[in-house]
């Protein structure tokens, strides 16, 4: 991870001289959020797909739509703390306007024009349909208020330093999807879901030298963040699980043998429970069409 | 927990003993302490298993077999296991362990998250024998209790 952390640090530099505007915080115009009629029920499904609660539901609470935050992900750059985004307009997100919201999650952009770290899973949802996180946007506007103040990250330099994370985006944030399938409308909402909302990729797929995810290698499995283990690669060379297998692990949490999906997956499994049987099947034959990989 | 009767408790051992998987998953070096654990996790399994079947209509539903299933579980979680968590056997000292370190640092938490599990594995041996919907129903508690535990305390590995 050092020369992560070298690349980080050069690419800052390399920041400043290629100047501001190659890596400028990009924003969602006002106007295209506001001319969208939110839906909420969509909204409340995007946020169980794309597993919000996963990260900013307090840990341990039993109601998972209390964003107060204060998750801890460790990671290899230190420790990233959720931040709470209730509708709280002091601790939370009670006083950003709907754009500004939709602007964090796409372009991991914040209100004052800073980029986001990408431990916020926004290069999965760059690929959302604006009208998908205009709903959610207008949904997390129903749940509700918590005063819990946001913890600080714990970051060794040079992560700790933003700026770097500009240049970063023109490598790991890519508009298109990771992978080509057949034309097939059950594929296509399995991709959809799983790449721009469930965010798989972010877990199961190992990173390059530049800290992307590595789109040859898809699904094929990575080191755990935490340190110990690994997220097991998912792909058809290791996993031979039915489509209903699959679908039923991602509702229920059981695997075939009835062993009982933990550590991150655990919350994944939370949030994905909540969606209907033919979004589940459309996941599981997402992938189950992606290539084996080794 | 003595109302559950010790023969089911047995009955299920047996059954899960002669489960092929458990006799490819495990290597026969293991620490005791590992082994009876692990042992205890496929009795889960297996309940669990039977319930599973009903609810998602591979196996017929019956009264009786989803309440010992379920009453087995709640009798299971509710055993005094505080051999089975011996010291020095985590998953960093044990190869074939996937027990993690933090469980031993956290043990009031784990002991409440198997309680947890004791709770709603009651409530749906409560209302097992009701019908196919009650399985359905208490079936998601039952599973969430499982994984609570195993998100902070179970490693992930391939
Ligand atoms: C994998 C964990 C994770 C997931 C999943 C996640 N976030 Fe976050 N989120 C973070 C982290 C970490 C930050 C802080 C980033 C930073 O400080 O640069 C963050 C920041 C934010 C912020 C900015 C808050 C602030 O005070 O500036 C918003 C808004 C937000 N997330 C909303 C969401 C929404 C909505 C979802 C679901 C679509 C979501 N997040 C999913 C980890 C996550
Ligand atoms: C109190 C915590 C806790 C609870 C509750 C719990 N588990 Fe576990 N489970 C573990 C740990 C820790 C391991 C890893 C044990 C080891 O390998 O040393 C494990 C391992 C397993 C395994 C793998 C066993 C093997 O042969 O390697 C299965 C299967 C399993 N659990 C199923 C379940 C099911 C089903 C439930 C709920 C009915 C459940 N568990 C509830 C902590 C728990
Ligand atoms: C936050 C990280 C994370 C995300 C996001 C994630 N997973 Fe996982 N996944 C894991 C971990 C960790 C495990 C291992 C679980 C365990 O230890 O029980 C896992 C296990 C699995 C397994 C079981 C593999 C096996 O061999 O037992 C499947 C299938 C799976 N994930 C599919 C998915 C799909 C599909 C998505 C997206 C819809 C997804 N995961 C999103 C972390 C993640």
């Amino acid at each position: 991870m050092k020369r992560f952390g070298l690349i980080i640090l050069g690419l800052g530099a390399l920041a400043l001289v290629a100047g501001w505007a190659l890596t400028r915080p990009a924003t969602i115009p006002a106007d295209e959020v506001a001319a969208i009629t939110p839906d909420l029920a969509r909204g409340e499904l995007v946020f169980h797909a794309a597993g919000c609660a996963s990260c900013h539901a307090a840990p341990d609470a039993e109601d998972k739509t209390i964003l107060a935050g204060g998750y801890r992900l460790d990671t290899p750059a230190g420790v990233f703390v959720a931040p709470n985004i209730s509708q709280d307009p002091e601790y939370g997100i009670g006083n950003w306007t709907r754009a500004e919201v939709v602007t964090a999650i796409i372009k991991g952009t914040s209100p004052d024009g800073r980029h986001y770290y990408p431990a916020f899973p926004y290069p999965a949802y760059n690929k959302a349909e604006l009208s998908d996180i205009v709903s959610l946007a207008a949904y997390l506007e129903t749940l509700p208020a918590d005063p819990t103040p946001s913890q600080p990250h714990e970051l060794g330099f040079p992560y700790s330093i933003r700026v770097g994370i500009g240049l970063w985006k023109l490598v790991g944030v890519t508009d298109g999807y990771a992978i080509d399938l057949p034309d097939d409308p059950q594929l296509a909402r399995g991709q959809y879901l799983s790449e721009a909302l469930a965010h798989c990729g972010e877990c199961h797929t190992p990173r390059n030298m530049q800290q992307a995810l590595d789109t040859t290698r898809w699904f094929a499995g990575a080191p755990n963040p935490s340190g110990r283990g690994t997220i097991p690669n998912i792909t058809p060379a290791k996993l031979d699980w039915s489509l209903d297998d699959i679908a039923a692990y991602l509702e229920t949490g059981f695997t075939p043998d009835f062993d009982v999906a933990g550590g991150t997956m655990a919350a994944v499994v939370q949030g994905l429970g909540n969606l209907p049987k033919e979004d589940l099947e459309a996941i599981a034959a997402y992938v189950k069409a992606v290539p084996a990989a080794e | 927990m003595s109302k559950f009767p010790k023969i089911l408790i047995a009955a299920t051992l047996a059954a899960a003993v002669s489960a092929p998987a458990f006799a490819e998953s495990h290597s026969a070096d293991l620490p005791p302490a590992v082994k009876a654990r692990q042992a205890h996790m496929q009795l889960y399994a297996h309940n669990i298993g039977i319930l599973a079947g009903m609810a998602r209509g591979t196996a017929e539903y019956n009264a009786e077999a989803a309440s010992a299933a379920a009453s087995n579980i709640a009798a299971l979680s509710s055993l005094n296991q505080s051999t089975y968590w011996a010291p020095g056997t985590d998953s960093d000292a044990v190869e074939g362990s996937r027990a993690l370190p933090a469980l031993w640092e956290n043990i009031p938490d784990a002991i409440a998250k198997g309680e947890a599990l004791t709770t709603a594995a009651a409530a749906l041996a409560g209302t097992a024998g009701d019908g196919l919907e009650a399985v359905q129903a208490g079936l998601g508690p039952v599973g969430r209790a499982c994984g609570a535990c195993h998100e902070d305390y179970q490693l992930s590995d391939e």
